[in-house]
C-alpha cells in the first residue's frame, strides 16, 4: 500500500476513531506529492541565492570550477578580503542615502496622503494622476540635465544630492500607498476626534497616523529597498565619496577569474540588511505590494 | 463657508510640499531636455552648441536605433512580465495551501525580490550563466547537452531570465493575496455543488483574481519599463537587449551627444506616457470598481 511507504503505518487509518472520508488516502498522497512539487520548485527558485552565499565561503580556489565543488574548505577569508577592499565606506553610503531619502519621503508623503484621503481637495485625482505619470518617465531621460546641474554647484558625487534624487523617485510610490492606507480609515474616528476638538496636529499624530502604521511601515520599507537598490543614479553621479554599494560590486569581477568567491561575498554583504528587514516584515510588503490597493 | 475654505486650505498646505518636491525633481530636468533636444550639443566640442530646431529628432527617427530599441523594450519587458505573472500566479497556487513548512517556503521565495538587482545579475551572469564555470551549464552536462554561451549568444533572453526570476516573488506575492481573500464560504459552497478543483479555479478563482493580475502586470510594468541594471551589468545592450533607458545612457555617456540624447530622452517620455495613459486608464477603473463594490 502506498500510505505504508508514506510512513503512515497502513493499520492506523483504521484506528483512529474519527471517521476519515472516502478517497482519504488518495487525497493524502496527492497532497504529500504537491507538497514535495512545491518545495523543489521554490529551492529551485532559491538556488541562485544559496549558491550566492556557499560561493561566498569558499576559497577562491574552489569557486569557479568545474564540476563545481560542493564540499570546499569552508573560510571566511573572502569576507576578509571584501573589508580590505574598503566596502564599508560604500555601505555607509547606501544606509544613509536609503534611511535619509526614505525618512524625508514620509515626511512628505503623510501630510500629502492625509489631505488626498481624508480631508476635502477638489479634484483628488489630478495630483494623484501626476505623481503616478512622474513614476511612468525613464529616469534616464531627465538625467542629463540632471547631471549638468550637479556638475554646475558642484553635487556630483555627493551623498546628500543623491539623497534627495531618491525622494524625487520614491516619494510617488509613498504618497500612493499611503493614500490607500488612510482611505480605510473609518471616517467616523476622525469625525469623533474633530467633534472633541482635536486640533490638526493630534488628529493626524494621535488618531490617524496609529491605525495606519503598518502602512507607514510598508510604504517605508519599499522606499528603502528601493533606494538601497537603486544603480542607475548612483553609478552615473558618484565616483569615489558618494559611491554607494549596487555600482561597486562590479569592481569585485576582474575578469582574470580569481573573483568569483569575493564577488559573491561582497554581493551577501550587500543583500542582507534588505534581505532581512523583507522577511521580518513580509506581511507589510505584500500589502506595500499591491499599493494597499486590495486587502 | 469659512471653515470650508479654511479647511480646504489646509488641505493644499498639506498637499503642496510633496507636489513640489515631485515637480522640481522631475518636471524641471524633463523641461530642460526637452530644451537640449533642440540644441546641437556635443561635449566633445563645446564651443559649436546652438539651436538646431528638429535636426535631432529627424536623426533620431532615421537612425534605426530608437526603433529597434523600442521594439526591444516591448519584447523584454512584455516576456518579463508574462513570465513573471505566469510563474508568480503558478507559485501562488502552490503556496496556498497548508504544507509542512508553508511559511520558511514563502519566506524563501520572496528572497529574489529583494535581492539587488546588481548583485543578482553579476551572480547570475559570473557563477550560473558562466560558459565555463557556470551552474546552467554544468547542468546540461549532467543530462548530457553541449554548453550554451548564454551571455553572448542569447543576451536578450538572460536579461528576461533574470527579471523573471526577480520579478516572479512580486507577482506571486500579490496573487497569494488574492487568492487568499477569497471567501471561503463560496469555494466550498461550490465543493457541495459538485465543481471539481478545475472547474472551481476557471469559474470562481480566476474571476475573482481579475484585478490581482491586473494590478501585478500594471506595476511590475511600470518598475520594468525602466530595466537598466541587467542590460548594463550583464550584456552591455548587446543583441536585442539594448532597452530605451541603456540606449539613453549610451548615448548621452558614452557618445557624448547631448542634443540627441536629449532628442531620444523626449521620444521615449512621448512613448512611455502614451503606454502610460492606457495603463493608468484601467488601473483607475480597478481602483473604482473597488471603490463602488467597497468591499
Amino acid at each position: 500500500m502506498t500510505t505504508t511507504t508514506l510512513g503512515v503505518p497502513a493499520t492506523k487509518s483504521t484506528q483512529v476513531p474519527i471517521r476519515k472520508p472516502a478517497g482519504w488516502a488518495s487525497r493524502r498522497v496527492r497532497g504529500i506529492a504537491l507538497t514535495t512539487v512545491t518545495w523543489i520548485a521554490v529551492l529551485a527558485f532559491f538556488f541562485p541565492v544559496v549558491w550566492m552565499v556557499f560561493t561566498a565561503f569558499k576559497p577562491e580556489s574552489q569557486a569557479a570550477t568545474l564540476p563545481p565543488t560542493f564540499a570546499p574548505d569552508f573560510t571566511l577569508d573572502r569576507f576578509q578580503a571584501v573589508f580590505d577592499r574598503d566596502m564599508l565606506p560604500y555601505l555607509i553610503n547606501s544606509a544613509s542615502a536609503s534611511l535619509g531619502s526614505t525618512l524625508l519621503v514620509l515626511a512628505l508623503a503623510i501630510p500629502a496622503a492625509y489631505a488626498l484621503s481624508v480631508r476635502p481637495v477638489k479634484n483628488v485625482r489630478d495630483p494623484l494622476f501626476f505623481l503616478i505619470s512622474t513614476k511612468f518617465m525613464p529616469v534616464a531621460a531627465s538625467i542629463i540635465p540632471v547631471y549638468m546641474l550637479l556638475q554646475a554647484v558642484g553635487g556630483l558625487d555627493n551623498i546628500t544630492w543623491l539623497t534627495i534624487l531618491y525622494v524625487g523617485i520614491n516619494l510617488p510610490i509613498a504618497v500612493w500607498m499611503m493614500r490607500s492606507f488612510l482611505a480605510e480609515v473609518p471616517r467616523e474616528i476622525i469625525e469623533a476626534a474633530q467633534i472633541d476638538g482635536a486640533g490638526l496636529r493630534t488628529e493626524i499624530f494621535r488618531v490617524v497616523l496609529p491605525i495606519v502604521l503598518p502602512g507607514v511601515a510598508a510604504a517605508g520599507l519599499i522606499c528603502f529597498i528601493f533606494a538601497w537598490n537603486e544603480f542607475f543614479l548612483a553609478n552615473l553621479l558618484t565616483t569615489q565619496v558618494a559611491r554607494t554599494t549596487p555600482p561597486v560590486l562590479g569592481s569585485f569581477v576582474d575578469g582574470r577569474g580569481q573573483f568569483l568567491s569575493v564577488l559573491s561575498a561582497a554581493s551577501t554583504i550587500a543583500i542582507v540588511p534588505v534581505v532581512i528587514a523583507g522577511w521580518v516584515a513580509q506581511k507589510q510588503l505584500v500589502r506595500g505590494l499591491a499599493m494597499g490597493a486590495i486587502k | 463657508m469659512t471653515t470650508g475654505r479654511r479647511s480646504l486650505a489646509i488641505s493644499r498646505a498639506l498637499l503642496w510640499p510633496a507636489l513640489i518636491v515631485a515637480i522640481l525633481l522631475t518636471q524641471i530636468p524633463l523641461v530642460a531636455t526637452l530644451f537640449y533636444s533642440f540644441q546641437e550639443w556635443n561635449l566633445l566640442r563645446p564651443g559649436q552648441r546652438g539651436f538646431v530646431g528638429f535636426d535631432n529628432y529627424a536623426k533620431v527617427l532615421s537612425d534605426g536605433s530608437f526603433l529597434s530599441s523600442l521594439g526591444n523594450t516591448v519584447l523584454v519587458t512584455g516576456s518579463a512580465v508574462v513570465g513573471a505573472t505566469v510563474l508568480g500566479l503558478l507559485f501562488a497556487l502552490l503556496l496556498d495551501r497548508k504544507f509542512l513548512g508553508q511559511s520558511v517556503a514563502r519566506t524563501l521565495m520572496i528572497t529574489p525580490f529583494l535581492v539587488m538587482p546588481a548583485a543578482a545579475a553579476l551572480i547570475w551572469k559570473w557563477s550560473i550563466l558562466d560558459f565555463t564555470y557556470g551552474m546552467a551549464n554544468w547542468g546540461l552536462s549532467l543530462v548530457g547537452l553541449p554548453p550554451v554561451a548564454w551571455n553572448t549568444e542569447m543576451p536578450a533572453a538572460t536579461v528576461i531570465m533574470v527579471l523573471i526570476w526577480q520579478f516572479t516573488p512580486f507577482a506571486m506575492l500579490i496573487l497569494l493575496a488574492g487568492l487568499q481573500s477569497q471567501p471561503r464560504e463560496v469555494l466550498e459552497a461550490a465543493g457541495v455543488d459538485g465543481a471539481g478543483p478545475f472547474r472551481t479555479f476557471t469559474w470562481i478563482t480566476l474571476p475573482h483574481l481579475r484585478q490581482y493580475v491586473e494590478i501585478t502586470v500594471l506595476l511590475a510594468t511600470i518598475l520594468l519599463l525602466q530595466v537598466f541594471d541587467p542590460v548594463a551589468i550583464m550584456t552591455k545592450g548587446t543583441g536585442g537587449s539594448k532597452t530605451l533607458s541603456y540606449l539613453l545612457y549610451e548615448r548621452a555617456f558614452i557618445g557624448l551627444e547631448v542634443g540627441e540624447a536629449a532628442a531620444y530622452g523626449v521620444m521615449t517620455v512621448i512613448v512611455t506616457i502614451a503606454v502610460a495613459m492606457v495603463a493608468l486608464r484601467t488601473l483607475f477603473k480597478v481602483f473604482s470598481e473597488e471603490g463602488l463594490m467597497n468591499r
